[in-house]
């Protein structure tokens, strides 16, 4: 036999422990009327406390830092839990955010006492970051200004207005901010940028499976014709159209962890589909995520019938996220164009 | 999860790879296009020297590893060689391998693994595909002797095989899957007649029809009646990995170097286009990877082999029509003509695709299985 011990698309006991820890909090602390209630600003201020309270926001900084030296990977088995359930708070934001400013991290980011956003485009001449994910409640923004990542730290606007993911999302800038510090480079924000896609992917795959699931559910309790509707084979195809999605998602965003994490030697060879290179494979991840999401709660919510369309039925919530969480980094198309310049080497348009 | 294969397995590659590159040629490329077989003595011949297949057949005596064997296929696969005659001979040849008597192995197990004879499947009737228990192809015993009558459909690479699993039919008069016995006939026993079956692909497959056809009881494979726990042996075997779900990667790799020499590779809707099909190729690699690497660990991929047919073969199809596309008329010129796309693959892929989402199992018989097995609701049939 050869040697399994190297070669392994299981989960390690690590992240199968961050993974039972997260679900647990979130089921307890984070069930579908937390979620609710937090609409249409989609922050849960009482369930960030208790991410604070567990170490939560730092559990991706270096141990040399102060925090907890979390992998890739552990994060992944996180943030896959907050999809599934939905929960309001910017961890993922958090997470990379933090982890972007090295040694010189603030002791109130470190702790989460301050939230920490990335901006996933860079800052246009006048300063301004565009619409920013987290951006209404994050005190300090972390983006690409020039060829400098700058932290920007300012009082946190608020909502923007209504959105159809309720997502915390407003407009920062550089400008009128109490501070613009340079923390890094442009490589470091195309890091931050790759770290975002992995960690944005796990949660659309965790959202993805909660919607099948929630999906499932549904089709056999709900009869029609005197028989579960899940019982017939168009319902049953339906379904079955989106779990290589999901598995396919989980497997991509789990290779691409293990490249940030510093698995592969680097390859992009699309000519023999041979691509270990990190930030390629965080975006085919991100990318795939969320035509993933989109699938698995479009499908869902059709076969929930009228009933899907109800604000009273949680798929919807599902619907809105997989869509709206997806965006808020910039337009998938535009995304995937920029993925096509580091496939497609050379032929940049 | 670790996704560094392990150097067994790498080291595989490696030979595999030199090989196809010293046996797949220009010319037997040409030759597979233009006789419709799809099958390479000379790929066999490099791989039987090596001691390369007789490695991966599954159950064999050296320990055999799903993960080497999905090593073989997807390298066989991305590098566009043909692999179809391989994975059936090398399947039979496990099943024989593993129920057969001394007898059968000495004559088929040996002669396959040397690479001296293929192997074609009878499963498939004119009047039964999918639902292959159904078949009704019969074989009455006379003594010591079997008489079997009937026809198969689809008996690919018969033209070149020297046996056939055979489903039969041994008692019509119990439920359909547990009245059906297989044979392996050798393919030059009298009453056995090939008939070409022309395929829009250039394939060219075959209907073989049994007449009054007597086979020695040594050439039954099992007991009487219990052919169908063989058929999902056979399943069992091919765990999902032997091919079928690449065919993306070879399409995308000369629609690429088209678009470069015709300088549409800065085309931003292309570009878009081809990174998700990049994204999908990848994830169609890594599903299948993921089979070999649950049955290297004790488990049966079932729902895992049948959920990447369909996710590969639906992206394959759609990438196939909108490259052709995307070629304008040039896409249309096939093989040797003046002016083709890439020399003719985007439109021998697109007369390609078809098939891909219905043999081996067609899409709906995927999906029931992934409905069945993996969100396990109701059986819709």
């Amino acid at each position: 036999m050869s040697d399994v011990s190297t070669f392994d698309l299981g989960s390690s006991e690590e992240e199968q422990l961050v993974a039972d820890t997260f679900r647990a909090l979130f089921t307890n602390e984070s069930p579908v009327e937390v979620v609710r209630r937090a609409e249409p600003l989609g922050f849960a201020p009482e369930l960030w406390g208790s991410l604070l309270e567990v170490g939560a926001p730092s559990m991706g900084v270096s141990d040399d830092h102060g925090g907890g030296g979390g992998t890739i990977g552990q994060l992944v088995a996180a943030v896959t839990e907050l999809g599934a359930s939905l929960a309001p708070v910017p961890l993922v934001e958090h997470l990379v955010a933090a982890r972007a400013f090295g040694a010189a991290i603030p002791a109130d980011v470190l702790d989460g006492t301050a939230i920490a956003t990335l901006a996933t485009t860079p800052a246009d001449a006048s300063g301004s970051f565009g619409i920013v994910p987290a951006g209404a409640i994050a005190q300090v923004v972390v983006g690409l200004r020039g060829d400098d990542l700058v932290a920007v730290r300012s009082a946190a606007p608020g909502p923007i207005g209504a959105n159809f993911a309720c997502a915390p999302l407003a407009v920062r800038s550089c400008v009128g901010a109490e501070s613009v510090e340079v923390i890094g480079d442009a490589a470091a924000f195309r890091r931050a940028v790759a770290e975002w896609d992995a960690l944005m992917s796990a949660v659309l795959v965790g959202l993805a499976q909660r919607s099948l699931d929630i999906g499932l559910e549904y089709v056999r309790t709900r009869y029609q014709f005197g028989v579960p509707v899940g019982s017939f084979q168009s319902v049953q195809h339906g379904l079955a159209t989106v779990v290589p999605f999901v598995e396919g998602a989980r497997l991509l965003t789990g290779k691409a962890a293990w490249a940030l994490d510093g698995g592969g030697d680097g390859a992009v060879d699309v000519a023999m589909n041979e691509i270990s290179e990190p930030h390629a494979l965080a975006r085919m991840a991100f990318l795939f995520a969320a035509r993933t999401a989109a699938i698995s709660t479009d499908k869902s919510l059709h076969y929930h019938g009228g009933y899907g369309y109800a604000e009273e039925y949680d798929i919807q919530l599902y619907y809105r996220r997989a869509r709206g969480w997806a965006l808020a980094g910039g337009s998938l198309g535009t995304r995937t164009r920029d993925l096509a310049d580091d496939l497609f080497p050379g032929g940049a348009a | 999860m670790n996704f560094d294969l392990p150097t067994s397995a790498l080291e595989l590659r490696e030979r595999v790879r030199k090989i196809v590159n010293e046996t797949i040629t220009d010319e037997v490329v040409e030759r597979q296009h233009r006789t419709g077989v799809y099958a390479s003595q000379e790929l066999l011949d490099g791989l039987v020297a090596e001691g390369l297949f007789a490695r991966v057949m599954p159950g064999g005596d050296s320990g055999s590893d799903p993960i080497e064997m999905w090593t073989l296929f997807s390298e066989l696969e991305r590098m566009g060689a043909p692999y179809d005659d391989l994975a059936v001979s090398l399947i039979v040849a496990a099943i024989v391998n593993k129920i057969g008597t001394d007898f059968q192995r000495e004559q088929v197990v040996t002669s396959i693994l040397s690479g001296q004879a293929r192997a074609c499947l009878g499963y498939s009737e004119p009047d039964s595909g999918s639902d292959v228990a159904a078949c009704v192809t019969k074989a009455v015993r006379d003594g010591d002797e079997w008489v079997i009558d009937g026809a198969k459909m689809w008996t690919s690479l018969g033209q070149v095989a020297q046996w056939m699993l055979l489903l039969t039919r041994t008692d019509p008069d119990v439920p359909k899957h547990k009245g059906l016995t297989f044979f392996l006939v050798p393919m030059d026993t009298p009453g056995v007649t090939l008939q070409p079956v022309h395929t829009m692909g250039d394939e060219v497959t075959n209907a073989t029809f049994l007449d009054n056809v007597r086979l020695s009881d040594a050439w039954r494979l099992g007991e009487v009646n219990r052919g169908w726990g063989i058929m999902a042996m056979g399943i069992a075997f091919e765990r999902g990995v032997m091919g079928g779900t690449g065919n993306g990667i070879p399409l995308l790799r000369s629609f690429w170097t088209w678009a470069r020499e015709a300088g549409r590779d800065t085309d931003p809707a292309i570009r878009e286009f081809c990174a998700e099909l990049a994204i999908d190729n990848h994830v169609a690699m890594l599903l299948t990877q993921k089979a070999a690497w649950i049955a290297a660990t004790g488990g049966l991929p079932g729902a895992e082999g049948s959920m990447v047919k369909y996710f590969a073969n639906e992206s394959y199809q759609r990438a196939t029509e909108r490259l052709m596309d995307w070629c304008g008329p040039a896409g249309l010129l096939g093989f040797h003509v003046e002016g083709a796309a890439a020399d003719g693959w985007i439109e021998y892929n697109a007369r390609h695709a078809p098939v891909t989402t219905i043999y081996g199992g067609t899409t709906e018989v995927s999906r029931n299985a992934v409905a069945e097995l993996h969100l396990k609701l109701p059986r819709s049939r």
